[in-house]
């Protein structure tokens, strides 16, 4: 099974992502240039974290020109499993693979530190491993992870259950209100740390998964989001390839 | 002619930088400030002579590319330069 790491000017965890998928899940891993015009056979792809152009305009809003982007918007449109993380997850929404959009941080404090994230949806191929209710922790890291949507889509996303990963406590509880939540670390609204597509293969999330993959690292939790993909693949219920 | 694009969040849309700087300009002593809103500012030289073509230009590409319009919203000026 082939992951694909597609590498913008700017991208900084695309490492981490080669290096989850390949030694610590054991697939076959390759980088992709973000000029290039060819996913190379990849089953999955991973948009990585980082500032992709600098995050000139707005973050990922120049990313969604680079040529590789037509080819994993085809890739989805086909059903293919495509994850986005933090930045990635930011190229997401702005190429329109995604609905909503980002906004500065609440606090305007660039956060880095490491979050619980409640499991809300597990038929998606990065969450399929996964338990209902089940509670990750793992790190984030970023300035504009304010999740927006207006409020008919907001409507619309919880309605098609497409809020898959919600900020909560270490207990998966939510406060009575979300988005003052103190576990709520940027004032996303409904506490939204993670959704998928109306079709479900495409999913942004603005925790790091791939940084949460071993105990030296400081915690597993993240490895269920990357083994949903390889159990999700191995099942036959997708069957898009590049 | 030049087209000046002002982009900035909608109404409705909490801005963290602006209320940020409203609170500074309260503890400077500028109480008479009652709110601010931060927004970006585009200046675009464009080839057309004609008033409502470089405004339909530039409300083109404000909607393509530099305003988000999940979250912001933006008004156009064309002057002759």
């Amino acid at each position: 099974m082939k992951f694909a790491v597609i590498v913008f000017p700017g991208s900084n965890c695309d490492e981490d992502a080669y290096h989850a998928a390949k030694d610590v899940l054991g697939q076959t891993a390759e980088y992709i240039w973000h000029k290039d015009a060819d996913l190379k056979g990849a089953d999955v792809v991973i948009l990585p974290g980082g500032f992709a152009h600098g995050d000139y305009l707005r973050t990922g809003a120049m990313a969604r020109f680079s040529p590789i982007m037509r080819e994993v918007q085809a890739f989805a449109e086909r059903g293919g499993p495509v994850l986005g993380i933090c930045n990635g997850f930011q190229i997401l929404l702005e190429a329109g693979l995604l609905p909503g959009a980002m906004l500065r941080n609440k606090g305007l404090k660039y956060r880095c530190e490491h979050v619980h994230v409640r499991i809300e949806q597990t038929d998606t191929p990065f969450t399929c491993a996964g338990k209902a209710g089940q509670v990750l922790r793992i790190p984030i890291g970023h300035g504009e992870g304010n999740y927006f949507a207006p409020p008919d889509m907001l409507r619309t996303l919880e309605e098609n259950r497409q809020v898959i990963l919600r900020y909560t406590d270490p207990e998966g509880r939510v406060g009575a209100d979300p988005n003052a939540d103190e576990w709520n670390p940027n004032g996303s609204v409904n506490g939204i740390a993670g959704i998928c597509s109306q079709a479900r293969n495409v999913v942004g999330m603005m925790p790091h998964p791939e940084r949460a993959c071993e105990a030296l690292l400081g915690g597993v939790d993240g490895k269920v989001i990357l083994d949903s993909v390889v159990q999700s693949i191995r099942s036959g219920t997708l069957v898009a390839r590049a | 002619m030049r087209a000046r694009v002002f982009v900035t969040l909608k109404p409705s849309v909490f801005d963290p930088q602006g209320k940020t700087i409203a609170d500074a300009l309260h503890s400077l002593g500028y109480g008479g400030v009652e709110d601010v809103r931060q927004g970006k500012y585009f200046e675009l030289d464009l080839a057309t002579t004609e008033a409502a073509a470089a405004r339909a230009l530039a409300a083109e590409v404000a909607d393509k590319l530099l305003a988000n319009p999940v979250i912001e919203s933006y008004r156009i000026e064309v002057d002759q330069s």
